[in-house]
């Protein structure tokens, strides 16, 4: 899979190539329009991170040129900007997502991740992994081809860990994604504590190859056993 | 003190020197033109008698003035030498008519003299003057009313002009005070030809130009500030998160980085928040539509459901109606869900929160601090009371500069120990 990461600002760039290099993603960056102009006329991505504001351009003109050249490559705009023009236009032009900056790199991932996985499952909509299978559209978990019922919450947790399979995600990146961005001051999300050993709970009396384990004090890992 | 009964006290001193001095001036003059018609005929009696005197003798041997307003005394020539004719106010013991007894009058008395028949003879007449003390009674008496009418009259004409004159002042006076800098209307104008107030509006309008500049580019500056941190914030947070996936780290190397990181994630929050807040204020196009809030409220409920669990503090909802508003979704949600985290972080153990929409309100209840909170304060930046350590200080601005936005009111009151946040949507 390869992914081109267009992105002005160096830090950031290596930042975001390292963490999806982890995912064992073939990266491409662009520091500038120009460069990023040439790359997407010249090869074909699986994946196009984009940012907005670029020296000598603006990315929403790349996503023209992406569409003139008949290109439908999956096009997630991350911006420091949270304009809701931008992220209609952009959307409008053929993006599949949009991104604020600042993020997390679990939440980042997971996009990505999400995004490939509509474009190869081509309507199928379940991740299998182990004995374990999240059918996205039904909102179903079964193991072992048993149905084990989730409520929304653990399913939305269980599909945030199964995109950042094997990764360390934080309880903030977690709480931010399950509750939403106005979850801000959850008293360090303690709470989330209870929510992951139900969902444990579960995993393991369904006799799950798959384990939520804990990363140090403040966060968890979904691994395979 | 109003213009007007200011105006009126300057007017009430300075008539009053005024016709105090004219009545002192005038009585004075009065007097003098009284003196003066009476010497005339003092006069003329003189001469009368004179002639008299020629065809009558006996009226020479009216030597005082019991049989008439004269009386002729015989001189030495020597005497009659010395005398000339001269005029005097003294003071005799007479009975008037108008008087039950005598009593001492002022009488104005001319002293001349004159020769008959080589006797030389001392004429003295007197005539009754005006009694001075009725004068000056008289006088004050006409200068009093006089004052009490020219007051009454300044008043009434005071009143009508001054209130025509001040009419534009006073209209300009009030749109100033409704006038607010961050709704963008229309400068106040003055509706008047006077040169005076139009310079006044002139330079009233310099200032708010003024202000309103320095407002906008406070604004832009923290717009701008907060949309220039975000990438730095980005790449610190990002590098923080790889940085902790690192295997080789120690537990405790872990704890110390995941603590910056939460004080990076403060930051983020408090940024977002800031750039929300100039968003709002800056009326950036929203999405507006109509908004079920039955539904948002359900919803955030449901979403702080296992936060509720975990500080043991219920959350009810009461429906009395259902509410809809034509507003921006996501503003809609900042609303509800910024409300009720602060209901629930502001929470004691065992506490409650109670949600109670009606077809035009939701109103917000909780325990907690037995104190009410100060009402002018709480929907101010960065306000925040003495037990909240972890917020931005921003939760309540926001939803106030929501409010605002869409014209919504929205109070605070503490009642039966209960902390209520009541929303008016129309």
């Amino acid at each position: 899979m390869k992914i081109l990461v267009v992105e002005d600002e160096k830090e950031l760039m290596q930042a975001i190539s390292a963490s999806l290099e982890k995912e064992h993603f073939i990266i491409e960056t662009a520091g500038d329009f120009a460069t990023a102009s040439d790359k997407i006329a010249i090869y074909d991505y699986d994946c196009i991170l984009l940012d907005i504001m670029l020296p000598g351009g603006s990315g929403l003109q790349l996503l023209e040129e992406l569409k003139k050249l008949g290109k439908s490559e999956n096009v997630i705009i991350i911006s420091a900007k949270n304009s809701l023009d931008d992220k209609l236009k952009g959307l409008e032009l053929g993006a599949d997502d949009y991104l604020t900056k600042p993020f997390h790199i679990a939440e980042l991932n997971a996009r990505v991740k999400a995004v490939l996985r509509r474009k190869d499952l081509g309507g199928k909509t379940t991740i299998e992994i182990a004995n374990v299978a999240l059918d996205l559209k039904e909102r179903q978990l079964t193991i072992n081809k048993e149905n084990i019922p989730l409520n929304r919450k653990e399913f939305d947790i269980l599909n945030y860990f199964l995109l950042n399979k094997n990764r360390l995600v934080t309880k903030t990146a977690l709480a931010e994604h399950v509750w939403g961005d106005n979850i801000d001051q959850a008293d360090n999300f303690d709470f989330i504590y209870y929510q992951i050993k139900n969902l444990r709970k579960k995993l393991q009396t369904a006799q799950a190859d798959i384990e939520i384990e804990a990363v140090y004090g403040f966060g968890y890992k979904l691994i395979e056993k | 003190m109003k213009l007007l009964n200011k105006s009126i006290i300057y007017l009430s001193v300075s008539l009053l020197l005024i016709i105090s001095l004219s009545s002192i001036f005038f009585y004075f003059n009065l007097l003098k033109e009284i003196k003066s018609s009476v010497d005339e005929g003092l006069d003329n009696f003189k001469r009368q008698i004179i002639y008299k005197t020629e065809r009558d003798t006996t009226l020479l041997t009216h030597s005082n003035f019991n049989n008439g307003f004269f009386s002729i005394n015989e001189i030495t020539h020597l005497q009659a030498l010395q005398i000339h004719d001269t005029y005097a106010d003294t003071v005799m013991f007479m009975r008037d008519k108008d008087d039950d007894e005598a009593e001492s009058e002022t009488v104005r008395m001319l002293t001349s003299a004159f020769e008959k028949d080589g006797k030389y003879y001392k004429l003295s007449i007197i005539n009754s003057m005006v009694e001075e003390d009725d004068l000056v009674e008289q006088l004050l008496h006409g200068s009093l009313w006089l004052y009490g009418i020219l007051m009454l009259f300044i008043i009434l004409i005071n009143n009508f002009v001054l209130q025509r004159l001040w009419k534009p002042f006073y209209l300009f006076l009030n749109q100033l005070k409704q006038f607010r800098i961050e709704t963008k209307e229309k400068l106040p104008a003055v509706k008047t030809n006077t040169k005076e107030f139009i310079d006044l509006q002139n330079a009233v309008h310099i200032l708010l130009q003024r202000s309103i500049e320095s407002f906008e580019q406070q604004k832009q500056f923290i717009g701008n500030a907060s949309h220039e941190l975000q990438t730095p914030l980005a790449i610190t947070i990002n590098k923080l998160e790889l940085l902790i996936e690192k295997n080789s780290l120690k537990p405790e190397q872990a704890e110390s980085i995941y603590e910056i990181m939460n004080t990076v994630e403060r930051l983020i929050r408090l940024n977002k928040s800031l750039l929300l807040l100039t968003k709002i204020e800056n009326k950036q196009i929203f999405d507006n539509k109509q908004i079920n809030f039955n539904k948002i409220v359900l919803q955030n409920i449901n979403d702080f459901e296992e936060i509720a669990d975990f500080k043991a503090v219920k959350i009810s909802y009461t429906e009395g109606g259902n509410l809809a508003a034509e507003m921006d979704s996501s503003l809609a949600n900042t609303i509800i869900s910024n409300l009720l985290r602060n209901a629930l972080f502001h929470n004691i153990p065992n506490g409650t929160v109670t949600v109670f929409v009606s077809e035009n309100s939701i109103t917000i209840s909780n325990s907690g601090s037995e104190k009410a909170l100060d009402a002018q304060k709480i929907f101010t930046r960065f306000y925040k009371s003495e037990q909240s350590q972890n917020g931005t200080g921003l939760g309540l601005s926001i939803v106030k500069a929501i409010c605002d936005l869409y014209g919504f009111s929205i109070t605070y009151y503490f009642e039966n120990s209960l902390h209520h946040f009541k929303i008016n949507f129309k």
